[in-house]
């Protein structure tokens, strides 16, 4: 029972992680229906600029703030510069503009950067907290934590206030939005920024449990990507709980069964939920009407 | 000075010139037709005046300013909206919420107060939604407020378009067809609409085949023929000009002029 525990414990804390990613992927593909490879990037560059913010002489919290906002400035950048530009491309041009741009991300990290693997110090120290007979890191709090609040951030800020229905708007049919007046272009924007915040959050998050590195974004997109397309894609509920299930399921075959496996039988399950449930489990069929 | 002015507007789509020279004016509380055989260019004559398209010669002024090629979002927040032919609605919000997205040009929001939802923003919230309410009640939806947009009839969309479109307070509104594929008592709902909104000082300008309800609710009508207007005037003269005959029949008016615009 406590080994079980112990494997729940863990996998919630890299699930969160997931979670957060897939939210990175959800945001961006409902606004543009685009599937940016390139979320895993921001995840490298959070943990990245705030080891080498916090080397430089910066205060811990004041060079994860630098860094979530790097990376929320290189979002904007990609929008800009390559996405909106291509605009009108069909959305498979898109998605390759985006594997695009994390190859020239990661080639730029290790250019900049380098090629060793950085830890900085975990938030609340290492020491081990015991709950029930198992034990979690005080980063992995700060990891459960920090995912569950920007979702509900994220849930207010898109049922509450005019700039976040204003996106879900744009998601939801472009040409309307503009109709009505919103700016989409600027909630493209918006949204990519959103995303890229949030992955570099996570990666701010994990560095201390998980150290970080120039090439450490090509795991993260894939992992965050599946479980964005197990939850449903474009879906903020589907990308929580396809995160967490992906952790759980890593973490307990992991454990139970040999870590070597924790990946195949983690995609087994993601391939059967979706032969069963191609829309994934929170997703609906899309329609268009003429 | 007129609400809308159109001088000189054309575009062109490769070798081929869609829309050339076309000019006319729209005064506030008028309703202004656009009528033309199918392939005329009414819809693409829409398109560059409301921003979907960039003219290639011409201007458009807005209540003196002008606003050619100006994009959509910037024409809705200048009090100009329009309607679709092929509808565009958020199919997955409901009807009322539909409407409310409109509506929020005219909400002064606060990021802060809406996240934490102070008692501002949720009287705010309140007073969209009755004024969302109110439009829906006025086109004859108010009973479906809280259905999700898709499940809606073709032709009860229709009208929930123009009841997002009015929810901008607009000073013109341009409506693409919108009695298309609606049947008889749909089409005389939406004449009694469009002839309520104009009363309300609102100009309307209209692309519509229905040539019965064209000539029942315009001042004044444009016909355009190939890219090129052709003709323009009250509805008594326009159905008996022989060039829009010819242009309709593409026959000898004395044969069939009667019966040319019914």
């Amino acid at each position: 029972m406590t080994e079980l525990l112990q494997y729940v414990l863990s996998g919630l804390t890299v699930g969160a992680v997931y979670a957060l990613v897939a939210l990175g992927f959800t945001i961006i593909y409902n606004a543009s229906n685009v599937v940016n490879f390139a979320q895993g990037e921001f995840v490298m560059l959070g943990g990245m600029i705030t080891f080498f913010a916090w080397q430089a002489g910066l205060p811990l919290p004041l060079a994860a703030a630098l860094a979530i906002l790097a990376a929320a400035a290189v979002g904007v950048a990609l929008n800009k510069l390559a996405v909106e530009r291509a605009r009108g491309a069909p959305v498979v041009s898109l998605i390759i503009i985006t594997i695009g741009a994390s190859i020239f991300l990661r080639g730029g990290a290790q250019l900049v950067f380098d090629k060793q693997l950085h830890r900085f110090p975990a938030f609340s120290g290492d020491e081990p907290l015991v709950i029930g007979g198992a034990t979690i890191l005080p980063q992995g709090l700060w990891v459960v934590a920090g995912a569950a609040t920007v979702f509900a951030l994220l849930y207010l800020f898109f049922t509450r206030t005019l700039t976040g229905k204003a996106i879900l708007a744009t998601a939801n049919n472009r040409v309307a939005a503009r109709l009505v007046g919103i700016n989409t272009d600027y909630m493209m924007t918006l949204s990519f920024a959103l995303s890229a915040a949030i992955g570099a959050l996570a990666g701010v998050l994990m560095t201390p449990i998980t150290l970080t590195s120039y090439d450490l974004g090509v795991a993260y997109a894939l992992k965050g990507f599946a479980a964005a397309m197990l939850g449903g894609m474009g879906v903020p509920a589907g990308a929580l709980v396809g995160g967490l299930m992906l952790g759980l399921i890593e973490a307990i075959t992991a454990g139970y069964v040999s870590s070597v496996y924790k990946d195949a039988v983690a995609f087994i399950v993601i391939l059967a939920v979706l032969f069963a449930m191609p829309q994934g489990l929170f997703g609906r069929k899309s329609t268009d009407r003429v | 000075m007129p609400l809308l002015r159109v001088e000189g507007l054309g575009i062109d789509f490769g070798g081929l010139r869609a829309v050339d020279n076309v000019g006319f004016q729209v005064e506030p509380g008028e309703i202004v037709s656009v009528i033309g055989p199918n392939g005329a260019g009414k819809t693409t004559l829409f398109n560059m005046i409301s921003g979907a398209y960039q003219p290639a010669r011409g201007a458009v002024s807005l209540d003196g300013e002008i606003v050619t090629g100006m994009v959509p979002h910037l024409l809705a927040r200048r009090g100009l909206s329009r309607t679709f032919q092929n509808l565009q609605i958020f199919q997955k919000m409901t009807v009322l919420e539909n409407v409310m997205v409109g509506c929020h040009l005219q909400e002064r929001a606060s990021l802060l107060a809406d996240l934490f939802s102070t008692p501002a923003s949720r009287k705010r919230s309140a007073e969209t939604r009755a004024a969302a309410l109110k439009l829906l009640e006025r086109v004859g939806l108010d009973c479906a407020a809280d259905k999700e947009a898709s499940s809606l009839s073709y032709g009860a969309l229709k009208r929930l378009e123009i009841a997002r479109a009015l929810a901008l307070e607009p000073r013109i509104l341009l409506l693409d067809e919108p009695a298309a594929g609606c049947n008889a008592v749909e089409t005389e709902e939406i004449d009694h609409l469009v002839a309520d909104v104009a009363k309300s000082g609102v100009a309307i300008l209209l692309v519509e085949h229905d040539m019965k309800l064209v000539m029942r609710i315009s001042n004044h009508i444009v016909v355009l023929d190939r890219g090129e207007k052709i003709a323009e005037g009250r509805p008594g003269e326009v159905s008996r000009d022989p060039k829009v005959i010819e242009a309709y029949l593409g026959v000898q008016p004395k044969e069939a002029g009667g019966h040319a615009l019914g």
